[in-house]
């Protein structure tokens, strides 16, 4: 995929073989075919077509929103809202529809408002970010409070079940033999990963990142764009909460919790630095597809769940490790 | 400067001398005095309406109940005015805790058993403060890894198992102080942990304040370069940032896990939230670089405050969550504003 374009390492005066050998993507790449090898040869069930592909199934909604926390930590921010999103839209979802509710909606309805939420309560983050001029971690931190707080108090701990048959197929269900999701999270990596690369507005993100003052100085609105981005973020929460729902086939106002530190270890794990400037959407998928198969491959090989959980938290630390490591020793060359 | 030992009255705040109007301004705006008349406020608002809010028992509770958090908002607090974060703190003082109870039936001395947890949390401390200060990982990565580790690490161990049968006089969190009258006023018991949360803040405060290292605190997080540049090593001082916000992560996971005759040997969802949400609506900058474990404190008991109105006047437990998102949004959007016209004030 032609998603991998680094502004700043491409400036660099070394080789370009050697640049390309010490891309974090590559690198990364690298150790998931290493891990898949490993994880392979502990479990004969982990390397089978339909392990993959239930193992898409799981990491969509991670997926998802992992794709604009890219764009967002891209810029130098960062959304820890969106796992609380996520759980305000599925709770609304299923407000809006439940028959014996206030509202009644045709569950097609309810979908379109919980989408619109999300987007509404990602763009909420971004105008105080922007407008108001709070730093992103304390505004989203704010907000997340806020959006689960709404999840519990409108559902008051009651879960909506009994959704109609059709609803069920983007969770549940395959379109040529691939669970629905992943069709879904393949169209927006594509889309993303052409939007970060190839237009106008993806650049700009990372001159944001780079250097804000100097990109609004040459005209880029800045403002607006990171605005975009928030709500996008929203969006894709929506997105995510809709399939969680159809997924597991009810609705509880703890759905979603912890769902931003997956998703921002996803797009950290894939190369995006934490302090902007750099990144990409495959670095991203490569960063996901890794946590999700280092989860499933360790529980297939006895490893509970907790213990991978331990597993990732110290990949995580490590690849940042070896990518700090790596650069310095490229920035001294 | 700010790296000298000389007593400056408010961090990094400017000095409106000789103008008294705007000085009472500076004076009644600032975070923690306004913290508390929401305090009093809410207090007073919903004791009238139900005076069981504020009679002695649930009084004592609500000061009583989030001191533990107050603790490590205090760590919070230093972590965040050196440019900072630290979300691993809510899963540190579940594995500590449960360090402590395990030491506990275990038939360690009680002191080892309340001073291990403390050390351990010092020790882990060093290791963030090594990854952030030397090997400039970004804090968040950091402690998002670490999260992981503690939390997956705590349960494969204890399989969550419920920790009891702890020793008599293990209870630190439930001592009280005897209650006693003084000139027909009658004192009643204090629960240990309001002292502890007194007195650890009390110091921070003073320390943070007066000492040369607790100034440098706000130094390096206000302009790291000029820090640099006045002779501070900003290394030597996220090492000891990190390491006392370990070891007061440690006192508050015992008091923690001497609040109830059990330990669940699991990390408390969402703590670490709480934690921040503290240091931040307490007036810590949300740009680094100024506020007070003072105003952590206040703003600790104020969650407390609100937890415990919302079950008095007959709203769901569950609007907690949304209510303090509010509270947070704005604290943080007052402090904008108050920068704005400070600012403007200041010709900038």
């Amino acid at each position: 995929m032609a998603a991998s374009s680094h502004p700043i390492e491409e400036r660099q005066g070394s080789s370009p073989l050697t640049n390309i050998l010490l891309r974090q993507e590559v690198i990364l790449f690298l150790i998931l075919i290493l891990a898949v090898t490993l994880l392979a040869l502990s479990s004969d069930k982990f390397l089978t077509v339909s392990n993959i592909l239930n193992q898409g199934r799981l990491l969509t909604e991670i997926g998802l929103v992992a794709l604009p926390m890219t764009f967002i930590i891209i810029t130098g921010g960062i959304d820890l809202s969106v796992g609380s999103i996520l759980g305000v839209c599925a709770i609304v979802l299923g407000y809006m529809w439940n028959p014996s509710g206030p509202f009644q909606l045709p569950l097609e309805a309810a979908i379109i408002v919980s989408l619109a939420l999300g987007t509404l309560c990602g763009l909420v983050n971004g105008l105080i970010i922007v407008y108001i001029g709070v730093p992103p971690l304390i505004t989203t931190l704010a907000t997340l409070a806020l959006y689960r707080g709404l999840a519990e108090g409108i559902s008051q701990a009651r879960s909506v079940r009994g959704y109609p048959e059709w609803f069920f197929q983007l969770g549940q269900g395959e379109v040529l033999g691939v669970p629905t999701q992943l069709w879904v999270l393949v169209f927006f990596v594509i889309v993303t990963a052409i939007i970060l690369s190839r237009t106008v507005f993806g650049r700009s993100l990372y001159a944001i990142g780079n250097n804000e003052l100097g990109a609004r100085f040459s005209g880029i609105p800045t403002g607006l764009y990171k605005i975009i981005i928030y709500a996008f973020s929203g969006f894709m929460s929506g997105m995510a909460a809709w399939i969680f729902v159809s997924r597991v086939t009810t609705t509880r106002s703890d759905m979603g919790s912890g769902l931003e530190l997956d998703a921002i270890a996803a797009v950290v794990l894939g190369g995006t630095s934490i302090f902007g400037g750099t990144g990409s959407i495959v670095g991203t998928v490569i960063g996901f597809v890794l946590i999700q198969l280092l989860k499933n491959g360790l529980s297939l090989a006895g490893v509970t769940t907790d213990g991978t959980i331990v597993v990732i938290g110290t990949v995580l630390i490590l690849a940042i490790l070896i990518n700090n490591f790596i650069q310095r020793r490229t920035n001294a060359a | 400067m700010t790296a000298t030992a000389k007593p400056v009255p408010t961090p990094a705040r400017r000095d409106d001398t000789g103008n008294f109007v705007s000085r009472l301004i500076s004076i009644v705006s600032s975070q923690e005095i306004i913290l508390l008349f929401v305090l009093i406020a809410l207090l007073a608002s919903v004791g009238s309406a139900n005076p069981r809010y504020v009679a002695e028992r649930n009084f004592i509770n609500i000061f009583n109940g989030n001191a533990y958090i107050a603790v490590a908002a205090i760590g919070m607090t230093m972590v965040i005015i050196s440019r900072n974060i630290d979300i691993s703190v809510g899963s540190l003082i579940g594995v500590l805790g449960t360090i402590s109870g395990t030491l506990a039936i275990n038939g360690s001395p009680i002191w080892v058993s309340w001073l291990v947890p403390i050390l351990v949390g010092a020790l882990v401390g060093a290791a963030i403060g090594f990854m952030v200060a030397y090997l400039r990982i970004p804090s968040i990565v950091v402690t998002l890894g670490l999260l992981s580790i503690l939390k997956g690490g705590l349960i494969t161990v204890t399989s969550g198992e419920w920790i009891t049968d702890l020793p008599e006089g293990f209870f630190l969190a439930q001592m009280k102080t005897p209650a006693f009258s003084i000139l027909g006023l009658s004192i009643p018991a204090i629960p240990s942990p309001i002292i502890i949360m007194f007195v650890l803040t009390l110091i921070a405060v003073l320390w943070m304040r007066y000492s040369q290292t607790g100034r440098a605190i706000y130094a390096v997080g206000g302009n790291a370069e000029a820090a640099r540049l006045s002779g501070i090593s900003e290394k030597r001082i996220l090492m000891t940032v990190f390491i006392l916000n370990g070891v007061f992560v440690g006192i508050a996971a015992v008091l923690w896990a001497t609040q109830l005759s059990i330990i669940q040997s699991t990390v408390p969802p969402g703590l670490e939230l709480q934690i921040i949400t503290a240091a931040v609506v307490g007036g810590v900058s949300i740009l680094g670089g100024v506020g007070t474990a003072f105003g952590a404190m206040i703003a600790a008991i104020l969650l407390s405050a609100i937890n415990s109105a919302l079950v008095f006047i007959d709203i769901s437990p569950y609007w907690f969550r949304a209510v303090v998102g509010i509270l947070i949004l704005v604290t943080v959007l007052a402090d904008m504003l108050r920068r704005r016209r400070t600012a403007a004030a200041s010709g900038d």
